[in-house]
Protein backbone atom coordinates (compact mmCIF):
# COMPACT_ATOMS: atom_id res chain seq x y z
CA UNK A 1 0.00 0.00 0.00
CA UNK A 2 1.63 3.23 -0.80
CA UNK A 3 2.09 6.42 1.71
CA UNK A 4 -0.10 9.43 2.92
CA UNK A 5 2.03 11.52 0.83
CA UNK A 6 1.34 9.42 -2.15
CA UNK A 7 -2.29 9.31 -1.40
CA UNK A 8 -2.70 12.86 -1.45
CA UNK A 9 -0.93 12.95 -5.16
CA UNK A 10 -3.45 10.40 -6.07
CA UNK A 11 -6.22 12.45 -4.80
CA UNK A 12 -5.26 15.44 -6.41
CA UNK A 13 -5.55 14.04 -10.03
CA UNK A 14 -8.93 12.56 -9.63
CA UNK A 15 -9.97 15.38 -11.87
CA UNK A 16 -7.21 14.48 -14.36
CA UNK A 17 -4.12 17.03 -15.59
CA UNK A 18 -5.37 20.28 -17.15
CA UNK A 19 -4.40 21.43 -20.02
CA UNK A 20 -2.47 24.74 -18.93
CA UNK A 21 1.93 25.44 -19.44
CA UNK A 22 2.28 23.85 -15.81
CA UNK A 23 -0.45 21.58 -15.05
CA UNK A 24 1.54 19.58 -12.60
CA UNK A 25 2.40 22.82 -10.43
CA UNK A 26 -0.84 23.37 -9.58
CA UNK A 27 -1.71 20.02 -9.15
CA UNK A 28 1.30 19.89 -6.85
CA UNK A 29 -0.09 22.91 -4.73
CA UNK A 30 -3.37 21.11 -4.35
CA UNK A 31 -1.39 17.97 -2.97
CA UNK A 32 0.51 20.46 -0.71
CA UNK A 33 4.01 19.64 -1.78
CA UNK A 34 6.24 21.33 -4.77
CA UNK A 35 6.33 20.70 -8.44
CA UNK A 36 9.40 18.76 -7.98
CA UNK A 37 8.16 17.04 -5.52
CA UNK A 38 5.15 16.03 -7.04
CA UNK A 39 6.87 14.99 -10.35
CA UNK A 40 9.50 12.56 -8.48
CA UNK A 41 7.10 10.98 -6.56
CA UNK A 42 5.27 10.21 -9.66
CA UNK A 43 7.83 8.69 -11.30
CA UNK A 44 8.17 6.43 -8.83
CA UNK A 45 4.75 5.41 -8.72
CA UNK A 46 5.20 4.56 -12.13
CA UNK A 47 8.37 2.20 -11.61
CA UNK A 48 6.47 0.84 -9.11
CA UNK A 49 3.81 -0.06 -11.66
CA UNK A 50 1.19 1.92 -9.16
CA UNK A 51 0.70 4.31 -11.71
CA UNK A 52 0.04 2.28 -15.39
CA UNK A 53 -0.10 5.40 -17.45
CA UNK A 54 -0.55 8.98 -17.89
CA UNK A 55 -2.00 10.12 -21.05
CA UNK A 56 -5.16 11.22 -22.78
CA UNK A 57 -8.51 9.25 -23.12
CA UNK A 58 -10.44 10.10 -26.64
CA UNK A 59 -14.34 9.97 -27.22
CA UNK A 60 -13.71 7.11 -28.95
CA UNK A 61 -17.06 7.43 -30.40
CA UNK A 62 -16.53 11.01 -31.96
CA UNK A 63 -13.08 9.64 -32.81
CA UNK A 64 -14.59 7.54 -35.41
CA UNK A 65 -14.68 4.52 -33.43
CA UNK A 66 -18.40 3.43 -33.32
CA UNK A 67 -18.30 -0.60 -33.76
CA UNK A 68 -17.41 -1.19 -29.89
CA UNK A 69 -18.12 -4.92 -28.22
CA UNK A 70 -17.64 -6.89 -25.30
CA UNK A 71 -16.96 -10.52 -26.31
CA UNK A 72 -16.53 -13.40 -24.22
CA UNK A 73 -15.26 -16.75 -24.58
CA UNK A 74 -15.01 -20.05 -22.48
CA UNK A 75 -11.31 -20.68 -22.84
CA UNK A 76 -9.84 -23.67 -20.60
CA UNK A 77 -8.01 -22.76 -17.38
CA UNK A 78 -4.49 -23.91 -18.72
CA UNK A 79 -4.39 -21.87 -21.66
CA UNK A 80 -6.03 -18.51 -20.28
CA UNK A 81 -2.27 -17.27 -19.62
CA UNK A 82 -1.26 -17.97 -23.56
CA UNK A 83 -4.60 -16.54 -25.03
CA UNK A 84 -5.01 -13.78 -22.85
CA UNK A 85 -0.61 -12.80 -23.78
CA UNK A 86 -1.82 -13.02 -27.58
CA UNK A 87 -5.22 -11.13 -27.54
CA UNK A 88 -3.09 -8.64 -25.46
CA UNK A 89 -0.75 -7.75 -28.48
CA UNK A 90 -4.17 -6.84 -30.62
CA UNK A 91 -4.13 -3.31 -31.25
CA UNK A 92 -8.25 -3.74 -31.35
CA UNK A 93 -8.40 -4.51 -27.52
CA UNK A 94 -8.51 -2.46 -24.95
CA UNK A 95 -9.23 -4.47 -21.95
CA UNK A 96 -8.80 -8.47 -21.77
CA UNK A 97 -9.58 -10.00 -18.58
CA UNK A 98 -9.93 -13.55 -17.40
CA UNK A 99 -13.39 -13.85 -14.53
CA UNK A 100 -14.50 -16.57 -12.64
CA UNK A 101 -17.36 -18.37 -14.11
CA UNK A 102 -20.56 -19.36 -12.58
CA UNK A 103 -22.46 -22.55 -13.23
CA UNK A 104 -25.48 -20.66 -15.38
CA UNK A 105 -22.76 -18.35 -17.26
CA UNK A 106 -20.03 -20.67 -18.04
CA UNK A 107 -17.74 -17.58 -20.06
CA UNK A 108 -14.55 -17.24 -18.02
CA UNK A 109 -12.73 -14.87 -20.49
CA UNK A 110 -13.50 -10.87 -22.21
CA UNK A 111 -12.21 -9.17 -24.44
CA UNK A 112 -13.52 -5.12 -24.81
CA UNK A 113 -12.83 -4.79 -29.67
CA UNK A 114 -13.32 -0.95 -31.16
CA UNK A 115 -13.40 -0.64 -34.90
CA UNK A 116 -14.74 1.81 -37.35
CA UNK A 117 -17.60 -0.65 -38.07
CA UNK A 118 -19.32 -3.58 -37.05
CA UNK A 119 -18.07 -5.73 -40.09
CA UNK A 120 -14.18 -4.93 -39.17
CA UNK A 121 -15.23 -5.92 -35.70
CA UNK A 122 -16.45 -8.88 -36.55
CA UNK A 123 -13.51 -9.32 -39.24
CA UNK A 124 -11.37 -9.02 -36.48
CA UNK A 125 -13.54 -10.89 -33.76
CA UNK A 126 -13.21 -13.37 -36.03
CA UNK A 127 -9.62 -13.96 -37.09
CA UNK A 128 -8.44 -13.77 -33.24
CA UNK A 129 -10.83 -16.78 -32.41
CA UNK A 130 -9.18 -18.17 -35.17
CA UNK A 131 -5.76 -17.40 -34.71
CA UNK A 132 -6.09 -18.44 -30.95
CA UNK A 133 -8.29 -21.36 -31.44
CA UNK A 134 -11.08 -20.47 -29.27
CA UNK A 135 -14.73 -21.69 -29.25
CA UNK A 136 -17.98 -19.97 -29.35
CA UNK A 137 -18.12 -16.33 -28.95
CA UNK A 138 -20.75 -13.98 -26.84
CA UNK A 139 -21.07 -10.48 -28.44
CA UNK A 140 -22.35 -7.28 -26.70
CA UNK A 141 -22.18 -4.56 -28.89
CA UNK A 142 -22.82 -0.79 -26.90
CA UNK A 143 -25.52 0.80 -27.94
CA UNK A 144 -25.48 3.49 -25.22
CA UNK A 145 -22.98 4.84 -23.15
CA UNK A 146 -24.70 5.67 -19.37
CA UNK A 147 -21.67 6.32 -17.60
CA UNK A 148 -17.63 6.15 -18.74
CA UNK A 149 -15.27 7.96 -16.36
CA UNK A 150 -12.46 7.24 -14.34
CA UNK A 151 -12.18 6.00 -11.09
CA UNK A 152 -11.95 8.34 -8.41
CA UNK A 153 -9.34 7.61 -5.54
CA UNK A 154 -10.85 9.27 -2.41
CA UNK A 155 -8.54 7.28 -0.44
CA UNK A 156 -11.11 7.63 2.31
CA UNK A 157 -12.41 4.36 2.30
CA UNK A 158 -8.75 3.04 3.63
CA UNK B 1 -13.43 16.83 -38.95
CA UNK B 2 -10.14 16.31 -37.79
CA UNK B 3 -7.13 18.29 -39.31
CA UNK B 4 -3.63 16.46 -39.81
CA UNK B 5 -2.47 18.21 -37.13
CA UNK B 6 -5.43 17.17 -34.65
CA UNK B 7 -4.61 13.47 -35.72
CA UNK B 8 -1.21 14.21 -34.62
CA UNK B 9 -1.29 15.67 -31.35
CA UNK B 10 -4.55 13.18 -30.34
CA UNK B 11 -1.90 10.12 -31.03
CA UNK B 12 0.50 11.80 -29.36
CA UNK B 13 -0.87 12.80 -25.81
CA UNK B 14 -2.37 9.28 -26.31
CA UNK B 15 1.25 7.89 -25.91
CA UNK B 16 3.40 8.33 -23.08
CA UNK B 17 2.78 11.53 -21.26
CA UNK B 18 5.73 13.53 -20.51
CA UNK B 19 6.43 14.10 -16.47
CA UNK B 20 8.27 17.24 -16.86
CA UNK B 21 7.26 20.81 -15.43
CA UNK B 22 6.09 21.50 -19.44
CA UNK B 23 4.63 18.41 -20.92
CA UNK B 24 2.85 20.53 -23.29
CA UNK B 25 6.48 21.87 -24.55
CA UNK B 26 7.38 18.52 -24.84
CA UNK B 27 4.55 16.99 -27.16
CA UNK B 28 5.26 20.32 -29.02
CA UNK B 29 8.80 19.74 -29.63
CA UNK B 30 7.80 15.95 -30.57
CA UNK B 31 5.80 17.32 -33.37
CA UNK B 32 7.61 20.36 -35.10
CA UNK B 33 5.44 22.88 -33.23
CA UNK B 34 4.72 25.14 -30.26
CA UNK B 35 3.07 24.79 -27.07
CA UNK B 36 0.77 27.42 -27.92
CA UNK B 37 -0.67 25.79 -30.83
CA UNK B 38 -0.81 22.68 -28.74
CA UNK B 39 -2.52 23.89 -25.78
CA UNK B 40 -5.24 25.63 -27.91
CA UNK B 41 -5.82 22.96 -30.31
CA UNK B 42 -6.47 20.33 -27.20
CA UNK B 43 -8.40 22.99 -25.91
CA UNK B 44 -10.53 23.08 -28.91
CA UNK B 45 -10.81 18.92 -29.15
CA UNK B 46 -11.52 18.77 -25.58
CA UNK B 47 -14.63 21.46 -26.42
CA UNK B 48 -15.42 19.47 -29.35
CA UNK B 49 -15.70 15.88 -27.78
CA UNK B 50 -12.75 14.66 -29.25
CA UNK B 51 -10.97 14.23 -25.65
CA UNK B 52 -12.52 13.18 -23.17
CA UNK B 53 -9.32 13.70 -20.19
CA UNK B 54 -5.96 13.69 -19.95
CA UNK B 55 -5.40 11.62 -17.26
CA UNK B 56 -3.19 9.74 -14.58
CA UNK B 57 -4.37 5.94 -14.55
CA UNK B 58 -3.61 3.62 -11.85
CA UNK B 59 -3.22 0.44 -10.89
CA UNK B 60 -6.41 -0.42 -8.85
CA UNK B 61 -5.11 -3.70 -7.02
CA UNK B 62 -2.13 -1.62 -5.90
CA UNK B 63 -4.30 1.42 -4.38
CA UNK B 64 -6.07 -1.56 -2.65
CA UNK B 65 -9.12 -1.77 -4.90
CA UNK B 66 -11.08 -4.97 -6.49
CA UNK B 67 -13.01 -4.42 -9.43
CA UNK B 68 -15.89 -6.56 -10.97
CA UNK B 69 -17.76 -6.81 -13.93
CA UNK B 70 -21.83 -6.99 -13.41
CA UNK B 71 -23.99 -8.09 -16.20
CA UNK B 72 -27.76 -7.46 -15.90
CA UNK B 73 -31.00 -8.34 -17.48
CA UNK B 74 -33.77 -5.46 -17.31
CA UNK B 75 -37.19 -4.38 -18.85
CA UNK B 76 -36.63 -2.10 -21.57
CA UNK B 77 -39.16 0.61 -20.14
CA UNK B 78 -36.76 0.38 -16.38
CA UNK B 79 -33.74 0.50 -18.20
CA UNK B 80 -33.13 4.19 -17.74
CA UNK B 81 -34.29 4.33 -14.47
CA UNK B 82 -31.58 1.04 -13.57
CA UNK B 83 -28.67 2.75 -15.03
CA UNK B 84 -29.12 5.89 -13.37
CA UNK B 85 -29.62 4.05 -10.43
CA UNK B 86 -26.15 2.60 -10.94
CA UNK B 87 -24.71 5.71 -12.05
CA UNK B 88 -25.10 7.01 -8.61
CA UNK B 89 -22.79 4.05 -7.13
CA UNK B 90 -18.87 6.01 -6.88
CA UNK B 91 -17.08 3.24 -7.69
CA UNK B 92 -19.10 2.98 -10.98
CA UNK B 93 -16.51 3.72 -13.80
CA UNK B 94 -18.42 2.34 -16.91
CA UNK B 95 -22.09 2.08 -17.65
CA UNK B 96 -23.10 0.33 -21.20
CA UNK B 97 -26.37 -0.97 -22.72
CA UNK B 98 -25.84 -3.32 -25.06
CA UNK B 99 -27.56 -5.54 -27.17
CA UNK B 100 -27.91 -9.41 -26.27
CA UNK B 101 -29.50 -11.25 -23.21
CA UNK B 102 -28.09 -8.98 -20.73
CA UNK B 103 -28.76 -5.08 -21.77
CA UNK B 104 -26.58 -3.14 -19.17
CA UNK B 105 -23.13 -3.92 -18.05
CA UNK B 106 -21.05 -2.09 -15.63
CA UNK B 107 -18.27 -2.25 -14.25
CA UNK B 108 -17.65 -1.62 -9.95
CA UNK B 109 -14.35 -1.00 -8.06
CA UNK B 110 -14.80 -1.32 -4.24
CA UNK B 111 -12.48 -1.85 -0.81
CA UNK B 112 -13.79 -4.90 -0.10
CA UNK B 113 -15.94 -8.00 -1.09
CA UNK B 114 -18.91 -6.82 1.50
CA UNK B 115 -18.59 -3.21 -0.27
CA UNK B 116 -19.29 -5.45 -3.45
CA UNK B 117 -22.09 -7.23 -2.03
CA UNK B 118 -23.57 -4.35 -0.04
CA UNK B 119 -24.14 -2.48 -3.31
CA UNK B 120 -25.52 -5.92 -5.65
CA UNK B 121 -28.19 -6.42 -3.21
CA UNK B 122 -29.51 -3.07 -3.22
CA UNK B 123 -29.01 -3.00 -6.31
CA UNK B 124 -30.63 -6.55 -6.69
CA UNK B 125 -33.73 -5.15 -4.78
CA UNK B 126 -34.60 -2.12 -7.46
CA UNK B 127 -37.60 -3.28 -9.40
CA UNK B 128 -37.08 -3.76 -13.73
CA UNK B 129 -34.06 -6.45 -12.91
CA UNK B 130 -34.90 -9.91 -14.50
CA UNK B 131 -31.38 -11.19 -13.97
CA UNK B 132 -28.27 -10.31 -12.35
CA UNK B 133 -24.79 -12.11 -12.89
CA UNK B 134 -21.67 -10.81 -11.17
CA UNK B 135 -18.03 -11.51 -12.77
CA UNK B 136 -15.46 -10.81 -10.62
CA UNK B 137 -11.95 -10.17 -12.22
CA UNK B 138 -9.00 -13.20 -12.03
CA UNK B 139 -6.57 -11.52 -14.07
CA UNK B 140 -6.12 -8.51 -16.03
CA UNK B 141 -4.00 -9.30 -19.04
CA UNK B 142 -4.62 -5.55 -20.53
CA UNK B 143 -5.78 -2.65 -20.36
CA UNK B 144 -4.62 -0.25 -23.02
CA UNK B 145 -7.04 2.45 -23.94
CA UNK B 146 -5.84 4.05 -27.22
CA UNK B 147 -7.08 4.84 -30.46
CA UNK B 148 -4.52 5.50 -33.70
CA UNK B 149 -6.09 8.08 -35.93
Amino acid sequence: MIEEKDWRIVCALADGIPITYRPYAALAKKAGMGEAEFLSRLEELKKQGVLRRVGAVLQHRQAGFSANALCAWIVPKERLDEVGTAISREEAVSHCYSRAPIPKWPYNFYVMLHARDRKTCEEIADRIARDCDLGERKTFYSVREWKKESMKYSGAEK
Amino acid sequence: MLSALDKKILNAVQEEFPLDPRPFAVIAERLHTDEETILTRLETLKKDGFLRRIGAYFDSDALGYQGTLVALRVVPEKLPEVAEKINRFSGVTHNYEREGEYNLWFTLQTVSSDQTREILNELHAFPGIEDMIELPSAKKYKVRVQFRL
